[in-house]
């Protein structure tokens, strides 16, 4: 089984956002980067058929230098080898479902893993649109999944319940939380990542389908207001200022 | 034309699919565009409650094929429609299936895509909107440059307008079957099977509430005010018991109630992530530092198993959740 994984490398979710001067893209000072949290779940799943059932894994990566980092910590977890594809940070999910499409395409997957969703852009979307692209099953917000002879068996969330469902292979899993607990890079993985030459290569040629006009931080909210008094009395006073102040109730 | 893919529950239009519509019948209203609904299914009953709420035109794709969700399936058969309309703008509500469906049919158009919008605009005849990034610490205004434009809305945000019209309703051709994927059984697990982002009041209680059994207290207060129970990640966590679908935050669901109460909760970014869009947030907290506060409108600083039970009683003597 050959298994690819698509990772996302992202500013850390405690990163203070800026916006930069032109008002339409981060400020990317001061960032600290790592791999986006779902990925974590997706190459999990993916070292975990390799050690069952002797799958070859290999981790790619869509950015610059820095996003060498995402790919040395996923050999370092258990990928068989890493490849970046040199492109852009564009905020455009089918932009870089196609790249990652040109990428895969023939090039015989039988699964491939990504985040449910990707910090940052969170349109959860790189995912089910990569499966179009390549015409193949897709089976997203998984946590559970179980691969059966040339078919799946995987358990998505829902709005309020969850659902099972089965498809061909190959197919493109997105992972939910849940779906395993993602290990730790031990010195023996990380000495043996060191060793590993990360391949290169260049994105396919993008159109823009999205772009940013704007970027802003939201309104920043009023000074809220601290209720006194005994139990009873605060919540009176809610009450009273939940129904007649912010009229919610 | 502007397109809405429109979800039914027991034979009903789904909240969140009448916001969408509604939405688009202001769009479509003022481009002087024609609105369609579009219900794909294996017989679509409901439908025609489109109508209620502007729809020029309800599309229906009907097959036993597509009694069961498929996402190949169901992208095939909004791709299809929207070609067969020449629609330029197609939308969905940015529930678990629209979210599912609707990049992978804006894959098979060639179509930009932007998920869980909350404003949307036609500029210059082609849709702008506007959405949460990074967990919502941003706002981007967004552009298409495609011929055909995408989105899906966040659930409760838009407000469902009844405008009834005529409408005229046309059967589509339905994909043939043989899908590649297809949805076998759904599993309702936990308590309620209320979708928390859909909920107008959400009581949401923290690792502060030290058991699960303590959940009981939020429900009391909950049902009291009309509203449902959420939890944050330390109380999923905690092997209480709690389902995930009640968890709010980064790793849980965005929700975008008017009234947020947070028991117990402290306001670590991760949880804000999930409900910093909420109109009125209200904090307990016995931790008067607890970050929860710099978002509240109003904060309690005490023991939030006395406040709690106190909001109650009041709630039920005002008669509030009636």
């Amino acid at each position: 089984m050959k298994i690819l994984v698509a990772l996302k490398q992202v500013p850390d979710t405690e990163t203070k956002i800026k916006v930069a001067a032109d008002g339409k893209s981060m400020d990317w000072s001061d960032v600290k980067w790592i791999v986006s949290p779902y990925d974590e779940y997706a190459l999990e799943e993916a070292i975990r058929l390799k050690e069952s059932a002797g799958a070859e894994v290999v981790a790619v990566s869509v950015g610059g230098d820095k996003t060498r980092d995402v790919l040395r910590n996923a050999l370092a977890l258990g990928a068989d080898s890493a490849v970046l594809i040199r492109g852009g940070e564009t905020g455009d999910p089918l932009a870089i479902a196609r790249v990652l499409a040109a990428f895969a395409k023939d090039q015989g997957f039988d699964l491939i893993f990504l985040g449910n969703k990707g910090f940052g852009g969170d349109n959860a979307s790189v995912g089910p649109m990569l499966a179009e692209l390549l015409g193949v099953a897709q089976a997203n917000v998984v946590t559970r999944l179980e691969i059966l002879d040339g078919r799946f068996r995987a358990e998505r969330e829902g709005d309020a319940d969850s659902e099972v469902l089965e498809g061909s292979l190959p197919a493109v899993i997105t992972a939910q939380r849940g779906l395993n607990e993602p290990r730790y890079a031990n010195l023996k993985g990380i000495m043996a990542a060191k060793k590993k030459t990360i391949e290169e290569v260049e994105a396919a040629p993008v159109v823009a389908t999205v772009a940013t006009v704007t970027l802003a931080l939201p309104p920043a909210r009023p000074e809220g207001r601290r209720l006194e008094g005994d139990p009873a009395t605060q919540a009176a006073a809610l009450l009273g200022l939940l129904r007649d102040e912010a009229k919610v109730l | 034309m502007i397109l809405v893919f429109c979800e039914t529950k027991d034979g009903s239009v789904r909240k969140p699919s009448l916001e969408a519509l509604s939405e688009a019948r202001r769009l479509a209203g003022a481009a002087g565009v024609p609105l369609g609904a579009l219900f794909v299914g294996a017989a679509t009953a409901g439908a025609e409650e489109a109508a209620q709420f502007g729809a020029d035109v309800i599309l229906k794709v009907e097959a036993p094929s597509l009694a069961a969700y498929s996402s190949d399936g169901y992208a095939q058969a909004i791709a299809d429609a929207v070609q067969a309309k020449g629609a330029t703008v197609l939308l969905a509500a940015a529930t678990s299936l629209g979210r599912d469906v609707l990049p992978r049919a804006a894959a098979r158009l060639g179509a930009g895509y932007a998920a869980d919008v909350t404003g949307l605009a036609l500029v210059d005849g082609r849709l702008q909107v506007s959405r949460p990034v990074y967990a919502g610490k941003a706002f981007a205004t967004t552009q298409f440059e495609t011929p055909v434009q995408v989105a899906t809305t966040r659930p409760n945000i838009f407000t469902v307008t009844a405008s009834a019209k005529a409408v005229s309703v046309e059967a589509l051709k339905a994909p043939e079957g043989g899908f590649l994927a297809v949805v076998k059984e759904i599993l309702t697990k936990g308590g309620g099977h209320v979708d928390i982002a859909e909920a107008n009041v959400i009581v949401a209680g923290g690792r502060g509430l030290k058991d699960g059994a303590n959940f009981k207290l939020l429900e009391e207060l909950a049902e009291a005010l009309g509203g449902v129970v959420g939890a944050s990640r330390a109380a999923v966590d905690a092997g209480w018991g709690l389902p995930h679908s009640m968890q709010v935050g980064q790793t849980g669901k965005v929700v975008s109630p008017t009234l947020y109460i947070a028991c117990g909760i402290s306001g670590a970014i991760q949880h804000v992530a999930g409900m910093s869009g909420s109109k009125i947030i209200v904090a307990i907290n016995k931790d008067p530092e607890a970050p929860i506060f710099k978002l509240a409108s109003y904060g309690i600083v005490g023991d939030l198993f006395e406040v709690v039970p106190e909001l109650t009683k009041a709630a039920k003597a005002l008669g509030i959740g009636k």
